[in-house]
């Protein structure tokens, strides 16, 4: 298997517009312009669209540029490629995000108490709120994590949590990314690929900034630093390489900071630390925000073939003498039937009901949704409760009779090992297309910091867009692009 | 700093230097095409050589040829030393220590590498020569200036700085171990015009001829040449100079430590052994076995500063 932490994310397959009108977030159901908006459409209407259209190619150079690519696999350096940028913004209310913020801060909050437990004492499967199996028979639960207490009680120090929209304030949440989530880079280069384009648009707006998002980042880091730090902490970000398709993002990830980028055979462990080698000898590190998977993470207590980790990394760690971020086992926590259990989660560690709403869930292993399931087969999104990047799934709407009847066996035989979920109506934003505007499906990535100070979302996030017209893919491999993301100043 | 990033610096650097002089030697071999009345194939040989690259050349080629020659240095892939391979190579080491560098740095090394695949994809004709050589140098000049321009003077500064003299210093002493024998006293054409065109192609190919002139006048000749390109310290391709950028910088690198690295050392010895004498001495000593011994000296300091520095282990 190759490392997984990709910036190309293609569960979007999943999703196939419905018979109701779509909401697009610029123009609603009816064609109204909303409010968020007003200001952007008025400068829009008086641009020249050939000036624009100059404009979008500056951008794509402006990327070029600056190397903002993605590697593809397999392939030649040569084959470093562009995510299309879109120039239109999406614009997202200060009222909007208000609400928005305080749902992912919630989850997000849960998310790391769930974590803890599942490690320790485990009393939401005592108080029966989720099956044993869950957590027993799922392949991201790491045992060796087993009674670890990590430095500052954090588990998920970064993660992204993908939302979409089908109306004015019907937000999904469709996945939780506490591994490694990827992305952020562009968050970044997006805005300042505006600001360098029409700067008139932020004099004429107030946007909140993402621009301090690199430097929260390293202060977070700091702040979960491990008791064996010796003054100010050393952090660093650990990339499996030059070839990975999100070097780009790691690079710029460290620069941003001001942090060593180290590959696993800069480190060694040295005095029961974990130490990188400088031109000067070994030096130790506090806290390693690593972009390697965990399988990848230390060839002794895991994968003994990989090359891309450090050995003997998991005992330091559980020592106390380093900082994993995000630790260690963390996948269990997003994992497609964990998920369908969190609402239950969060009302659990919170004692508050859930802000934000889960997709409609069927979990397979339960008789009486796997019945509902086989009946309307035809109408869902079946999805394998392990897969990712879109594998193994169904999508009733769109298979053939003999594709539904193959799954129908496939589901009678491991029903466990899927769920089913309703198709949804998800929003679009127009994007700049050679005949205007054009309306395009989102969905959207804000970025969340957790460290002991308290958590920290950033405004906006990665919003990405299928740039075909009527696709719901917004994976950047299948034709799928990205937008800046605005939260007004309300 | 990591011993990766003082590698990858080290080799960024080097691998840039290592373009432009690449492409200085084609425009000279060039222009000496040009100007001479009869076609001589044998004078590509001898760029070849200055380039470091003619072995690799002759075993994958039957004859050189002018053409060929210009092809294989210029944008061959079979060729590590291209000047494509060069800049393709620098900037994968510019992506490896991408945090090491500003952002103005990373971005002319990026224009440099997307300027040359674009003007390389396919075989340079004659007449476009002139045009590619002069944008591909004036590419990497500009990641240079943008170096001297953007960057802190501390570590990351003078890993660059000593890839850049040492390939730099190989460069020069590569064109006098090839051209030894045209700034002989005892070379038997004297003052005839074979040989002015011989000097004038030592001093074009290190971009000394200027300098040179204005130093030394027209009637100057093998002796002036030989001391402004091994030993004058204002010449900034002078070997003199290169050698005492390279003990520079491992002392900044060296810091206050007490016992000295034995890369500064080997610096210091090459300066005191070798840098320090008359041109006549030189002579004397043999200009052929001087320059080589310099080429293995300037071979065993680049290994040293590889332990010295930790850019493996």
């Amino acid at each position: 298997m190759l490392p997984r932490n990709v910036m190309t994310v293609g569960h979007k397959l999943g999703w196939i517009m419905s018979e109701a009108k779509t909401f697009d977030e610029m123009w609603g159901r009816e064609q109204e312009l909303r409010g968020p908006y007003s200001q952007f459409n008025e400068w829009f209407c008086a641009e020249d669209p050939a000036r624009l259209r100059a404009k979008q190619r500056e951008a794509d150079q402006l990327f070029r540029l600056t190397g903002i690519t993605f590697n593809v696999y397999g392939r030649r350096e040569a084959e470093e490629r562009l995510i299309p940028f879109d120039i239109i913004p999406r614009i997202i209310s200060g009222s909007e995000w208000y609400r928005l913020s305080r749902g992912i801060e919630q989850r997000v909050r849960a998310i790391n108490a769930f974590i803890h437990d599942i490690y320790h004492k485990q009393e939401i499967i005592k108080a029966g709120r989720i099956p044993v199996e869950m957590i027993s028979r799922n392949e991201a639960f790491l045992p060796q994590m087993i009674g670890v207490a990590p430095p500052g009680g954090i588990y998920t120090h970064i993660v992204g949590i993908d939302l979409v929209r089908t109306g004015p304030g019907d937000f999904f949440v469709l996945e939780d990314n506490a591994r490694t989530p990827s992305g952020v880079s562009y968050m970044l280069e997006n805005r300042e690929t505006m600001l360098q384009m029409f700067p008139e648009l932020f004099s004429q707006n107030r946007v909140q900034p993402v621009q301090n998002y690199p430097l929260n980042l390293r202060r977070s880091l700091a702040a979960s630093a491990p008791s064996a730090t010796n003054g100010t902490p050393v952090v660093a970000v650990l990339t499996p390489g030059i070839y990975n398709s999100a070097y780009f993002e790691h690079a710029f990830l460290a620069d941003q900071m001001g942090v060593e980028l180290v590959e696993g055979h800069d480190l060694k462990v040295v005095n029961g630390r974990v130490a990188m080698r400088t031109t000067k000898g070994y030096t130790p590190i506090d806290v390693l925000y690593r972009r390697v998977d965990d399988d990848f993470l230390d060839p002794l207590n895991f994968n003994p073939d990989s090359q891309l980790g450090v050995p003997g990394i998991m005992d330091v760690y559980r020592a106390g003498g380093i900082t994993i971020a995000n630790a260690p086992g963390t996948g269990i926590a997003d994992d497609k039937a964990i998920y369908s259990y969190m609402p239950e989660i969060v009302e659990f560690y919170t004692g508050e009901r859930p802000l934000l709403k889960n997709v409609p869930t069927y979990r397979c292993s339960e008789a009486d949704d796997l019945a509902y399931v086989l009946d309307n087969l035809s109408d869902l999104v079946v999805k394998e409760v392990h897969g990712s990047g879109g594998y193994g799934m169904l999508i009733g709407p769109a298979a053939s009779k003999k594709e539904l009847e193959r799954f129908r066996a496939k589901l009678k035989a491991r029903p466990g090992n899927y769920i089913a979920q309703p198709t949804l109506s998800l929003s679009t934003v127009p994007i700049f297309s050679r005949t205007g505007m054009a309306p395009r499906h989102v969905d959207l990535r804000p970025f969340v910091l957790v460290s002991p100070e308290g958590v920290n979302v950033t405004p906006g996030g990665l919003t990405r867009v299928a740039l075909k017209k009527g696709s719901l893919v917004v994976n950047s491999s299948q034709g799928g692009g990205t937008k800046d993301t605005w939260v007004l100043e309300d | 700093m990591l011993g990766k990033t003082a590698n990858g610096l080290f080799w960024k650097f080097r691998y840039l230097e290592r373009a432009e002089n690449t492409a200085r030697l084609i425009e000279t071999g060039q222009r000496i095409a040009l100007t001479r009345l009869e076609s001589e194939d044998s004078e590509w040989i001898s760029v070849l050589q200055s380039a470091g690259v003619h072995a690799a050349y002759t075993a994958q080629n039957d004859e050189v040829t002018k053409d060929g020659a210009i092809d294989w240095m210029l944008r061959s892939r079979a060729n590590p030393s291209s000047v494509l391979s060069c800049i393709e190579t620098a900037r994968q080491n510019a992506r490896l220590v991408r945090t090491a560098l500003t952002g103005e740095v990373w971005e002319a090394t990026n224009a440099a590498y997307m300027e040359a695949r674009t003007l390389l994809s396919r075989r340079v004709t004659e007449r476009d020569l002139p045009k590619v050589l002069r944008s591909l140098r004036q590419h990497t000049a500009l990641v240079r200036g943008m170096t001297h321009g953007t960057m802190l003077r501390n570590e990351i500064y003078d890993f660059a700085r000593l890839g850049t003299f040492l390939e730099r210093a190989d460069n020069t002493a590569r064109i006098l171990d090839v051209k030894y024998y045209v700034l002989l006293p005892s070379a038997g054409a004297i003052g005839t015009s074979i040989d002015n065109v011989q000097w004038e192609t030592i001093l074009r190919a290190l971009s000394a001829r200027s300098g040179f002139r204005l130093e030394f006048g027209a009637g100057a000749g093998p002796r002036e040449i030989t001391h402004f390109l091994i030993l004058d310290k204002r010449m900034p391709r002078s070997l003199a100079f290169c050698a005492s950028k390279l003990a520079d910088n491992l002392r900044y690198l060296h810091g206050g430590q007490r016992k000295q690295m034995p890369s500064l050392k080997q610096v210091c010895a090459l300066e005191s052994k070798y840098l320090k004498h008359d041109v006549d001495a030189i002579f004397e000593y043999g200009l052929h076995e001087f320059v080589q011994e310099i080429l293995n000296e300037l071979a065993q300091i680049a290994r040293q500063i590889e332990i010295d520095f930790r850019f493996y282990e």
